[in-house]
């Protein structure tokens, strides 16, 4: 394939089965299979490059975004690094709010993009990011706050591309499951299913941290993204961390595919609703996102030694 | 007491200092009404004035978000695990 530029070369992505994690079926059995969506296969290696570019484009085209403007965000991860790409290819400064504690991969990476950082306090975790973000927008108005998650373009951009792609791909789809975060993924490919296909089941996995991450929330301060809507999913599942260190570890070990954290907690989901399709006896193509590869992972320590270690490593952190 | 209901760290003042404790109940909100008998205030803090679920708190039943199964109708039985988290935001790092 040959693109313009490397924002051209964003999305089209490769749907690949899964033959061996695919739940066995008796021979005359309706089949029940598993289909990963490889969002690793982007420009800047994750899923958010989607939402970035609409995002940006969205802004450009509404006015609100104009050539050498500071782009805003709370992101530490994967969003922070494709707008840091968009960003230099569009002509824009980029801030990203990210809690101190971040890993320094994601920081050296962002600084070779020119994007400048703010922290934020460690103990509040992505939704204090969020806050202090919010108190920047008002301190800095020319700033241009794109906030994924309040951004319908987040979500569009899943209704207008994986969704579609999804769909022409795996035309015999029963259930679309991904990892829950700004909801984005889940919301734009699932109201896209929605409309096109009968009974297509939206599963959100979501992930479930070690208590430390909790016992840092106070109930009453809690924070769902106003792109979420209860409506557009199907069922929601909790994945705890040892599980999806145990289905991230399978995706290599059984399949080839060397995948982040998330897309083990979204494996977990699929084969919950794979094996429930076997034990009803119906045909189910289970498609699953795959948001990102291994590698940013890897200094974590939890893809060596044993589940219990693993862990332990992710004790305390948000591992997607 | 034969569901056993983890509680989160900050609800912990509650149950003095237990992570998990049992309950009974056939549905989410009887549950619910049984470990407020035991440990007062405790509903105040997961069901709102007018009784729906708080906004940030979420529950699961055997790692299912019960808001889709029924909310605080959705059916408990013997040897459930309910899980009450709160709601944080996702997309996040991983740090150090």
């Amino acid at each position: 394939m040959r693109y313009e530029s490397l924002l051209d070369a964003c999305g089209e992505t490769p749907l690949v089965g899964l033959p061996r994690l695919s739940p066995p079926v008796a021979p005359d059995a309706p089949g029940v299979r598993l289909w990963a969506k490889l969002e690793d296969r982007n420009p800047t290696g994750s899923v958010k490059d989607r939402a970035a570019l609409w995002m940006v484009r969205t802004a450009e085209e509404a006015g609100t975004l104009r050539p050498g403007d500071t782009i805003l965000e709370p992101t530490s991860g994967n969003t922070g690094i494709a707008l840091a790409m968009v960003a230099k290819l569009r002509g824009y400064r980029l801030v990203c709010v990210m809690p101190e504690n971040v890993s320094a991969e994601r920081t050296t990476l962002l600084r070779m993009y020119g994007a400048e950082i703010i922290f934020s306090p460690a103990a509040g975790g992505s939704n204090q990011a969020v806050a202090t973000a919010r108190q920047l927008a008002v301190e800095h108005p020319d700033w241009v706050m794109l906030f994924q998650y309040g951004n319908e373009a987040n979500a569009r951009a899943h209704y207008e591309t994986t969704g579609p792609e999804l769909l022409r791909d795996l035309p015999t789809i029963t259930h679309f499951v991904a990892g829950l975060g700004t909801t984005g993924t889940l919301m734009g490919v699932g109201r896209y299913l929605r409309d096109k296909v009968d009974d297509i089941e939206i599963v959100a996995a979501e992930p479930r941290y070690g208590e430390l991450v909790y016992g840092l929330r106070n109930i009453d301060e809690g924070y769902v993204p106003e792109l979420y809507d209860p409506d557009v999913l199907t069922r929601r599942f909790s994945v705890g961390t040892r599980d999806a260190m145990l289905r991230t570890r399978q995706l290599l070990e059984v399949e080839g595919l060397f995948a982040g954290f998330s897309s083990g907690a979204a494996l977990h989901a699929a084969l919950a609703v794979a094996h429930e399709a076997v034990r009803a006896g119906r045909q189910a193509d289970v498609a699953f996102l795959v948001a990102d590869g291994g590698w940013k992972y890897l200094s974590t320590g939890a893809y060596a030694g044993t589940l219990a270690e693993a862990e332990e490593a992710l004790e305390g952190q948000l591992w997607a | 007491m034969s569901v056993d209901v983890r509680i989160p760290t900050i609800l912990r003042s509650y149950t003095g200092g237990e992570k998990s404790v049992g309950a009974s109940g056939d549905t989410l909100a009887e549950l619910i009404d049984d470990l407020d008998a035991r440990y007062p205030g405790i509903r105040g803090r997961l069901v709102t004035d007018e009784g729906a679920l708080h906004r940030f708190v979420n529950v699961y039943v055997n790692d299912e978000d019960v808001r889709f199964l029924g909310a605080l109708e959705a059916k408990v039985s013997d040897g459930d695990t309910v899980t009450i988290l709160p709601a944080v935001a996702g997309g996040a790092p991983i740090t150090r």
